[in-house]
């Protein structure tokens, strides 16, 4: 289904605009080259800085804007623009820096910018490539679906490893007890647990195979079933989470980060009028 | 006891209580008859604390029965106290089962054998009452009930439901979780239930919260008379009797018609159709002398209307001249037209200007008329125009007006006093095919369609001739030729009318062709078997027809038909349809000119099919008739727009629903991770503003309506009975609280802080469902606030043709569009 995203909205109505000002910019930097140097406090500077700032405060808009569900427009539009727009705007700050760093307000707020930024950059990235993955890990069912059907297999396993040797039975209950499903954040992100019981589980119960009657294969062989089904649905219902948690921890860098932009950035702006 | 009374009031509900409640005021000699143990059975069996509203609004109570929009309790409360109060002469626990007329009174026939005379019935017992009963040894013990009011009410029990339909399951599903459950199910499996309690059902035996028994029927219930269990329910399982001990059975075995019923005493019906209602007349006496019927059971849903109706009829027994109680309100419909005569004499002159109305007894007139609009209209006026979703019937009352099917100003067609229009949108639910416009000064009455089909279940004569008009206007819009009056004729009077429901087959592949299909309302698919399945080749959509291919070749048919959903069609015989084409070169040409297309898609389709990659154009992995198919049950065939997500793209931020939510009432309407998916594009349940929204059928107070671009809504006149929730087969209706939602600040938007809202569970409940937010101004905000683009809307005409490869356009509604 050919429909746009929001990279090709508007067939690329934001790259265009971006690709435009970081042109300008560019040219307008080499043109006026100021006899001290660049520097913010220059007449291209300032006007680099004052539109840069605006633009900032654009950019943070898009937070409120996106949850004021009644106004006009999509959001969708405004996601496009705040990504290529905030682009180029790194761009302008960057100049308007005329490349002076050192320890104090003004270079605090680049840095803070520059998270911000990095973050939106890494939050691209998912919203670009996770949707999709997600999707075929899941297919129609739902976490909870894939929870449910893992307790139940637990249920089942626990149940048939009761009539089993010993090793069997503590290899089982071990996976069943000890697996985690991404239990913390840490976890969550990873996608995996090091050392997997329910993995290690699989593994044992084919080695341990051999010691068997015949009456016991029969149900060595419906439990290794059961385990390693247990084990797919383990593996997707991680992934599941691993996913949700990526799409969505960069936001408590680059919301967080906005607001000590702002702060960052008044302090800047107060600073140089009152230094001026 | 005495034996004889003047007057004999069955049922007491609303419409017998104020009859009871009217007689015992005026003294009149009478007797109320309840079957149940307690007055107002129906209203009893609300859920608990549920608010009764007083629909319609406008309507005036005339009844010493005071009722307005309470709670539940409340109401009953008065009730109980008036018949303290009037000493009603009330019977409970007394049950009839039959009325017969004598020559000289009626008899009434309890069911315990006993009988009384009287020289007036009536009958006021609802169609609530008939549910059918356990008739097994043991199945009147206290511990079988027929309703579940609070399921709350029961902790730590062991409780049977009886009944595998979707009553039974939402009965059972209600108890989990504090009880244990078992289901027995007469069928082999639970194939009838909606798709939504069928996974629910699933899911929580997955949890072993319930537990069933299939093809078990209920055989005797013995009393325990020690243990934990009161009671023990035998039944037969495909293994043998089973013992279950238990603290308590639910039967839900569903409701016998009340029709039945009726005829037994003699009342007679004006159809076979089912929804027919009993013929009565001006006062509610039906063919029986001395039989009168009211409220829910004479067709009237409503308390108010049943209130009315019990002190008219006593007024008129006791020989009272009367006017109705919605005298005032007729009066006040009529005066922006006619304020210098009566009601009466108004309704006489039309039924005098429209022959269709003169059909219909006064009782039907009154309320079409209380139900429509009077619209008044000048010259040059647009009644509606072309492709308007309005399914709204028109009659003529006094002018003329004109009919512009084409895009030029031209009239192509002219109607006068004492016709109608607008009859396509009785049958097809799709866009009106033409606009009309006044010509002079009109007075028009405009019906709702579900009036309508009320009307046309119980009047044979306006039925025949609507059909007719519908068959001929049929033939022209489906076979795109204007035949000439004598031959459409003709043609409608052989035309046979055919209904199919969702998934018959209108005819098979390797049939012999038995004529032509002109598909009135629905949608079918077309399908031939291809490598040893079954291959879904196109969609057709009603205002087309199926069927030439065989006709024109002579060959047997050629793919088999199905209906997508219900679909009505005309069928023309082939011999008949042979000698109309022998006749008329115009039509030889069309329909040779379409078997020739069909021919070539076919051959395109299929090559398609067979193609080793699948060849779908929406991904690789899909072909283009499994997205058919898929759609086709997914209601997209008869949808008007539907909501897709795209989960290649949706980042699972949830503002799709938050933004619903926080612009309903707090309520969203659509649930994004629920519903089916293909080809990474999932439906979400949501509603699919269906061509004839099933959800419209049964609301008492007609509260959901369609907005002219095609919005299903609901108004707030709900009553909050559930009804609309149970009849939508895509589940997307809800109950809910609806909260005014709190403004947010600045920063609790920046940072995507949800403020407080006040708990207040005890609100409410009304049915919410998407209305498309036809009140804000940019349409769908669900769309708009997608960040990324995911969530989109469509109009299914341009997907499914899409999808059949005959359009090339898909007519994505997607946010950049908004
Ligand atoms: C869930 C739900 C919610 C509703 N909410 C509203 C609302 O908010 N507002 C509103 O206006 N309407 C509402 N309605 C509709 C309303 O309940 C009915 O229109 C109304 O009850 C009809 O009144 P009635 O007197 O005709 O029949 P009923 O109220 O059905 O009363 C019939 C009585 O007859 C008795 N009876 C039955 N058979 C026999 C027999 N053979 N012998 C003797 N007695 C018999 C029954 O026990 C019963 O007491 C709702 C309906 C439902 C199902
Ligand atoms: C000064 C620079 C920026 C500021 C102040 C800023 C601010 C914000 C804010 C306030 C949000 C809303 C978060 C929320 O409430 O959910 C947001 C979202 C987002 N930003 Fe930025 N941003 C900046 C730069 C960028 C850049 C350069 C990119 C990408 C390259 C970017 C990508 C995103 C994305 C993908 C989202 C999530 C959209 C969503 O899910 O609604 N941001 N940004
Ligand atoms: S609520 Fe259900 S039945 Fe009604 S229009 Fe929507 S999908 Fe169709
Ligand atoms: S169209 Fe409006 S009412 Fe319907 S689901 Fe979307 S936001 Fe909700
Ligand atoms: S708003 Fe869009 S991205 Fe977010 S959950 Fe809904 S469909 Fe997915």
């Amino acid at each position: 289904m050919q429909r746009s995203n929001i990279f090709d909205y508007k067939n690329y109505l934001y790259f265009k605009i971006a690709v435009v000002i970081i042109l300008v910019a560019f040219a307008a930097y080499l043109i006026f080259e100021p006899a001290v140097g660049h520097y913010g406090g220059s007449f291209l500077g300032y006007g680099l800085g004052t539109i840069s700032a605006l633009m900032v405060l654009w950019m943070a808009w898009y937070g409120v804007r996106k949850r004021r569900y009644r106004s006009s427009g999509s959001t969708q539009g405004w996601l496009s623009a705040h990504i290529y727009l905030g682009t180029a705007m790194t761009a302008l700050v960057t100049l308007h820096s005329g490349f002076h760093y050192g320890m104090n307000i003004h270079t605090l707020a680049y840095g803070l910018l520059l998270v911000v930024v990095a973050s939106g950059f890494f939050g691209n990235y998912t919203y670009m490539i996770y949707p999709r993955q997600m999707s075929e890990n899941m297919g129609e069912d739902s976490l909870d679906s894939l929870l449910m059907r893992i307790a139940e297999a637990d249920k089942l396993a626990r149940q048939i490893a009761l009539v089993m040797p010993d090793d069997i039975n503590n290899t089982v209950s071990r996976a069943c007890r000890e697996t985690s499903i991404g239990l913390g954040l840490i976890d969550q992100l990873r996608g995996y647990q090091p050392n997997c019981p329910s993995a290690q589980a699989v593994d044992d119960l084919t080695a341990m195979a051999n010691e068997l009657n015949p009456e016991q294969r029969k149900l060595h062989r419906e439990l290794y079933t059961i385990m390693v089904r247990r084990l797919s649905l383990v593996k997707r219902a991680r992934q599941d989470l691993m996913y949700r948690a990526r799409l969505g921890i960069w936001l408590y860098l680059h919301v967080p980060f906005t607001i000590a932009l702002l702060v960052a950035m008044t302090a800047h702006i107060v600073a140089v009028f009152i230094y001026w | 006891m005495r034996k004889h009374y003047n007057i004999i009031i069955i049922g007491a509900g609303p419409s017998g209580l104020s009859a009871a409640t009217r007689a015992a005021e005026q003294s009149a000699d009478y007797l109320l008859l309840e079957a149940a143990s307690a007055p107002a059975n129906t209203i009893r069996h609300y859920q608990r604390r549920k608010l009764v509203m007083a629909e319609p609004r406008a309507l005036p109570l005339r009844s010493p029965l005071p009722f307005s929009a309470s709670l539940r309790e409340n109401v009953l409360e008065t009730w109980e106290k008036i018949i303290a109060d009037y000493k009603i002469n009330i019977r409970y626990n007394t049950k009839v089962s039959g009325i017969s007329r004598t020559a000289k009174h009626l008899e009434i026939q309890l069911e315990d054998g006993e009988s009384f005379t009287a020289d007036n019935v009536i009958l006021a017992i609802g169609v609530q009452g008939n549910l059918r009963k356990l008739e097994i040894p043991g199945g009147d013990v206290p511990e079988v009930q027929y309703h579940l009011d609070d399921p709350d009410a029961y902790q730590n029990e062991t409780i049977v439901v009886v009944g595998g339909g979707d009553t039974g399951v939402e009965n059972a599903l209600a108890l989990t979780g504090r009880n244990q459950v078992m289901i027995l199910n007469r069928a082999e499996d639970f194939s009838n239930l909606k798709d939504s309690n069928l996974n629910h059902l699933t899911e929580a035996r997955q949890k072993g919260a319930i537990d069933w028994l299939l093809q078990t029927k209920p055989q005797s219930i013995e009393r325990n008379s020690s243990g934990d269990f009161p009671i023990t329910l035998f039944a037969s399982t495909p293994n043998g009797i089973e013992r279950i001990p238990c603290h308590r059975i639910i039967a839900r075995l569903g409701a016998l018609p009340s029709r039945p019923v009726l005829e037994n005493f003699g009342v007679a019906f004006p159809t076979a159709d089912a929804g027919a209602l009993p013929m009565l007349s001006a006062s509610y006496e039906s063919n029986v002398p001395g039989l009168y019927i009211i409220g829910a059971l004479a067709g009237y849903p409503l308390i108010k209307q049943g209130i009315n109706q019990g002190y008219e009829v006593i007024e008129h027994i006791l020989g009272n001249p009367v006017e109705s109680a919605d005298n005032e309100l007729l009066r006040e419909k009529f005066s922006s037209f006619c304020d210098d005569r009566g009601v009466d004499d108004v309704l006489v002159k039309i039924q005098k200007n429209v022959p269709l109305l003169a059909m219909l007894s006064t009782l039907q007139l009154r309320e079409l008329v209380l139900e429509s609009n009077i619209v008044l209209s000048e010259p040059g006026d647009y009644i509606f125009r072309r492709n308007d979703y309005s399914t709204t019937f028109f009659f003529i009352v006094e002018g003329e007006l004109d009919v512009l099917i084409d895009d030029d100003e031209h009239p192509d067609d002219h109607l006068k006093t004492g016709e109608f229009f607008g009859e396509m949108a009785l049958v097809s639910g799709r866009r009106r095919p033409g606009t009309v416009r006044a010509r002079t000064k009109c007075v028009l009455i405009e019906t709702p369609r579900r009036l309508m089909q009320k009307l046309i279940n119980s009047v044979q004569s306006m039925r025949r001739i609507l059909n007719e008009v519908a068959i001929k206007s049929v033939v022209q819009i489906c076979i795109g030729l204007s035949l000439d009056e004598e031959e459409l004729n003709d043609v409608a009077s052989h035309a046979i009318l055919k209904s199919f429901e969702a998934g018959e087959e209108l005819f098979h592949e390797g049939d012999d062709a038995d004529g032509l299909y002109l598909i009135q309302s629905g949608s079918v698919t077309v399908s031939r078997m291809i490598a040893g399945r079954e291959v879904v080749l196109f969609y057709v959509a009603a205002g087309n027809y199926v069927g030439e291919m065989s006709l024109v070749s002579g060959e047997p048919r050629y793919a088999t038909v199905r209906a997508a959903v219900a679909t009505d069609a005309v069928m023309i015989k082939a011999d008949r349809m042979r000698e109309i084409i022998a006749r008329n070169p115009e039509i030889r040409g069309a329909l040779d000119t379409r078997y020739l297309q069909h021919l070539q898609d076919q051959e395109k389709r299929e090559q398609l099919e067979n193609a080793p990659s699948g060849g779908g154009s929406l991904t690789s992995q899909s072909t283009q008739s499994n997205l058919i198919s898929f759609l086709i049950q997914q209601g997209v065939g008869e949808a008007t727009d539907v909501l897709l997500i795209d989960e290649s793209l949706c980042v699972r931020c949830n503002l799709c629903e938050d933004a619903c939510a926080n612009t309903h009432g707090g309520a969203s309407r659509l649930d994004r991770d629920t519903g089916p998916i293909f080809a990474n594009i999932r439906v979400p349940t949501s509603c699919r503003h269906c061509e004839h929204p099933h959800c419209m059928k049964d609301c008492p107070p007609d509260a959901i309506h369609r907005a002219p671009h095609g919005e299903v809504y609901i108004d707030d006149s709900c009553i909050g009975c559930g009804n609309c929730q149970q009849n939508c087969p895509y589940d997307v209706i809800q109950m809910a609280v609806i909260h005014e939602q709190p403004e947010r600040s600045l920063w609790q938007m920046l940072l995507g802080i949800q403020p407080k809202i006040p708990d207040d569970t005890e609100g409410t409940k009304v049915a919410v469902k998407c209305d498309m937010c036809k009140d804000i101004k940019e349409g769908p905000v669900c769309v708009r606030a997608c960040p990324v683009g995911a969530a989109l809307r469509v109009n299914p005409e341009g997907l499914l043709g899409y999808a059949s490869g005959t359009s090339g356009e898909v007519n994505l509604i997607g946010a950049n569009e908004a």
